[in-house]
């Protein structure tokens, strides 16, 4: 198991380098000179000069990658200059705001998609199939900025149960609590589009998996009808579930600048937008990375749990 | 017309084989589907119309009639923060929306597909380079990736529009190159290059009217996303910029007001949901018509019990352990049903070995599973006939009585162990899980019987052995385990369907030797299906031939094989190879299919 564990680490470095690559060509393709952006129209040319021999963007751009990313493994991401300090600051201050937020959505997505995807296959062509599918259908169609704004309207101004904003309260706030009272409308709101995904393809994968040769073998043991389904069809289904659960935790960290920035959560997606308006290109340059690496994270991690799942796969 | 003539052509048209429906048909008979086109049609026509619509200007500002509420004279919708008519800025967001969503769709599907293309019928170095650049873009989270375009070049529609665009090209290059791939390798592609054709004219004229299908399924199904993700930016302030609005920036701009006038949010939203909604259903439908292999979970789910709808259940003085009475077993189709097995009947009797033989197809595997319900339902359903065990009419049984029959009393062993063992529970824990389904004993006592049954399948090491899954083992080890767990709880009838079918020569004599002496020591009633007369005269008493779903001949081994009465067994006897016959056997084996395929 480590060694299946220490080979999917070592497989994730080249993706990793791949991702500051692109990362690192998307910021260098910005039209116009940067030099000129920061110092305005009243700029010398020897300003520029020493502004872009300060930036390092007199040198060929494969030097300008390896200074950059040596620099960002000793975590220096640069300055921010809109907020005049240093990127990573920004970016630590943050990303546990994301984490919290994103990381709830990943588990209610996961339970309820399961169950639902779970009550869809079983009583197929049923009310709670039918039912199921049209949730779907809603969930995966509705904006999901939209839906947080219509569940603002709802809980915050019409009924006053739930806060509009943010991630603590105001005043004397700050406990967990109060975090998860926040928590709910945000949460809730990101998860429901990656819920409708699992939840269709877990009703996919359970309705392929009871037509396989096991599936008639433990029926012909004479095991009751929940055992089938329940055990044996579920695990082999959950094997092709795993990694779909993977790729929707891109979704809900990408999902959470819309979401963030509905609900002004404190995070990293709100952080994006913002530092995008000003343009702000290294918070860009470093929050997109560090979003990005922890999405290749994840991966890995879907990856070890369907091979807990599945022994074949560990080979 | 004559009344003469409609009842003419209505009987052509009934003999006639009924007509293949086109994509189209089969699109609108899709209810859902067809709801989405028609949703989709409104709104194209109305953004195609909306120039010679009776409309305000959407762009004119009158700060006197700011925020009039929906239905306000003049304003059917209200107006905003700075008095624009709402349903004249509706239908032109609605337009830039739907523009740009479809544009960013044909971008992506074209550059996508270009890269699929040329991955796909390059390969080698060009394809590896190609496919591990997608993957790299596959490795951001989705929006992410179109944010920081967005953000090097800079906010405004159509950077977003690139941006949208970009990220969903990973989708259709992957698509396209796994098609690509498979056609590449196809005869009338090699047939295409041997006849001189150029690189670029295969691509063009063989390969690509081939992926169409898919590129538009690939499309149709991403391009309710692209419309979402566009109006996404948009909302963000990344995206469509003030005077011009898309449906995004209209619920962005709304959104300071949420507290005050929430339908200047509300109606751009509504609007998004509905025709992202109505994409969404009319894609769904246009990959049902077009490839209906696509179609998750389209396949019913079987039933614990095969459907039994009996015309008859007729009864037999027969006191055997096992008696068939003209079973029928038929497959639900969509043009009616297909008979598989057509009224047979044969008995069985404890200790006794009766042979089922036949060729695929000839419904002796679902006889067998038959037996206790077993085929899959739908499409299988028992339409007539009564299997009795011990006297009792299996298919008058409520469900949880045959369920405590299978592998209690009547047990059956597969052909390929390793799709009909579960592939993620090791082999003991499958066998402990058998024995414990019919009796109430505690797991470490179960797994002391599990161990027994391995030592009397003569299983080595079964201690060690019981820990591995079955891709662990070899093929005639698997079949011990799935012997092993037959006998778990020491039934009186196996049903043993090709049991030594997927297994190599000397493996197959192995298992045939155990299956003959756990018969003689346990007393077990054993029906044998399998389509080889040699495995038959090996071990069982009596033999039963089918073709068709019928018995065509019956009676003791020995008697069919020195004197076969029906044709048909006589050219599967012949159909054994026997020592020294030599190439002889082959020239016999060739007039036997030619006589098959007159007869």
């Amino acid at each position: 198991m480590t060694g299946y564990i220490l080979k999917r680490l070592l497989a994730a470095i080249p993706v990793l380098i791949g991702l500051s690559i692109i990362v690192f060509l998307i910021m260098a393709l910005i039209p116009g000179d940067p030099a000129q952006a920061i110092l305005g129209n009243f700029a010398t040319p020897e300003n520029i000069a020493r502004v872009n021999r300060e930036l390092g963007l007199d040198k060929s751009l494969p030097e300008q990658y390896f200074i950059w990313i040596f620099n960002v493994l000793q975590g220096d991401f640069g300055r921010s200059y809109i907020l005049n300090r240093p990127v990573l600051d920004e970016i630590l201050d943050r990303f546990g705001a994301t984490l919290i937020l994103a990381g709830t959505a990943l588990v209610l997505c996961s339970i309820f998609g399961i169950l639902a995807g779970i009550a869809s296959a079983v009583r197929q062509f049923g009310w709670t199939d039918r039912l199921v599918t049209l949730v779907v259908l809603i969930g995966i169609s509705l904006p999901s900025f939209f839906l947080g704004l219509l569940l603002i309207l709802l809980f915050a101004v019409q009924w006053r149960v739930l806060p509009a904003s943010g991630m603590f309260a105001v005043y004397g706030g700050g406990d967990l609590p109060d975090l998860l009272y926040h928590l709910i409308l945000p949460a809730v709101t990101l998860a429901v589009v990656a819920t409708g995904v699992v939840a269709r393809l877990t009703r996919a994968a359970m309705l392929e998996v009871l037509r396989q040769d096991f599936v008639r073998t433990a029926r012909a043991k004479g095991l009751d009808e929940n055992t089938v389904i329940y055990k044996h069809a579920l695990k082999a289904a959950m094997v092709s579930v795993v990694p779909v659960i993977g790729i929707q935790a891109g979704f809900v960290l990408g999902g959470a600048v819309y979401i963030e920035t509905v609900f002004q959560w404190p995070g990293i997606g709100a952080m994006l937008v913002k530092a995008i308006s000003t343009r702000d290109i290294l918070l860009v340059q470093g929050g997109v990375l560090i979003v990005a690496a922890a999405y290749v994270f994840v991966n890995l991690l879907a990856d070890v749990v369907q091979s807990l799942l599945d022994p074949r796969l560990k080979t | 017309m004559s009344a003469a003539d409609t009842t003419m052509s209505a009987e052509v048209d009934a003999d006639a084989p009924p007509a293949r429906p086109t994509a189209w048909q089969l699109l609108m008979n899709n209810t859902l589907a067809a709801a989405g086109f028609w949703i989709m049609a409104v709104i194209v026509a109305l953004c195609i119309l909306e120039p010679i619509l009776p409309l305000p200007d959407p762009d004119v500002t009158s700060l006197a009639e700011r925020l009039a509420p929906v239905f306000s004279e003049g304003h059917l919708l209200g107006t905003d923060h700075l008095g624009r008519d709402i349903l004249a800025r509706l239908f032109s967001g609605m337009r830039v929306s739907l523009v740009v969503g479809v544009t960013a769709s044909v971008i992506a599907a074209f550059f996508g597909s270009l890269i699929g293309l040329i991955a796909g019928y390059a390969r080698g170095r060009v394809d590896n380079i190609l496919m591990r650049g997608i993957d790299m873009l596959m490795a951001f989270p989705y929006i992410l990736l179109a944010l920081a375009i967005v953000a090097a070049l800079g906010p405004g529609l159509l950077n977003a529009l690139y941006a949208i665009a970009v990220v969903n090209i990973p989708f259709f290059a992957r698509n396209i190159r796994g098609i690509t791939v498979g056609l590449a390798g196809r005869e009338f592609v090699d047939a295409a290059r041997l006849s001189g054709k150029g690189h670029i004219s295969i691509v063009l004229t063989e390969i690509l009217p081939n992926v169409l299908p898919v590129i538009v399924i690939t499309m149709s199904t991403t391009v309710g996303w692209m419309i979402l993700e566009t109006a996404g930016l948009s909302f963000l302030g990344l995206g469509a910029q003030p005077p011009q609005a898309d449906l995004g920036s209209m619920l962005g701009e709304g959104r300071s007001l949420l507290f005050t006038a929430p339908m200047v949010s509300i109606i751009p939203g509504v609007m998004v949901f509905i025709i992202v909604m109505s994409i969404n259903l009319l894609g769904d439908g246009v990959r049902d018509a077009l490839d209906p292999r696509l179609r998750a979970g389209a396949l019913a789910r079987p039933m614990a019990v095969t459907k039994i709808d009996r015309k008859a259940a007729p009864k037999s003085d027969d006191k055997s352990a096992l008696v068939v009475t003209d079973l029928e077993t038929s497959f639900e189709g969509t043009k009616g049903t297909t008979p598989a097995v057509k009224g047979i009947s044969f008995s069985l009797d404890k200790g006794e070995c009766l042979g089922l033989i036949g060729e695929s197809g000839s419904g002796k595997s679902v006889t067998a599973l038959s037996l206790l319900g077993l085929v899959a339902s739908p499409p299988g359903i028992i339409t007539g006939g009564t299997v009795a065990i011990d006297g009792q009419d299996v298919f008058g049984m409520r469900e949880q009585e045959i369920v405590a029959l299978r592998g209690r009393k009547v047990a059956y062993v597969f052909q390929d162990p390793l799709t009909t063992l579960h592939p993620l529970f090791t082999v003991g824990d499958q066998v402990v899980e058998a024995v414990q389904a019919h009796q109430k004993i505690s797991k470490s006592d179960a797994w002391a019987k599990m161990l027994d049954l391995f030592r009397a399948v003569r299983i080595p090491d079964p201690e060690q052995r019981a820990n591995a899954y079955p891709h662990e083992m070899s093929g005639g080890q698997r079949q011990r385990v799935g012997i092993a767990m037959a006998l778990a709880n020491d039934p009186e009838i196996i049903i043993a369907d090709e049991p030594t079918t997927a297994l190599d020569v000397t493996v197959q004599a192995e298992i045939l030797a155990l299956l003959q002496n756990l018969r003689k020591e346990r007393g077990l009633a054993l029906l044998f299906i399998t389509h080889d007369f040699g495995v038959v005269a090996e071990i069982c008493d009596r033999v039963a031939v089918m073709r068709f779903g019928e018995v065509v001949e019956a009676g003791d081994t020995m008697k069919v094989l020195s004197n076969p009465q029906h044709d048909y067994t006589k050219r599967l006897i012949a159909c054994v190879p026997k020592p020294g016959q030599g190439r002889q056997f082959l020239d016999d084996v060739r007039k036997l299919a030619a006589e098959t395929q007159n007869g």
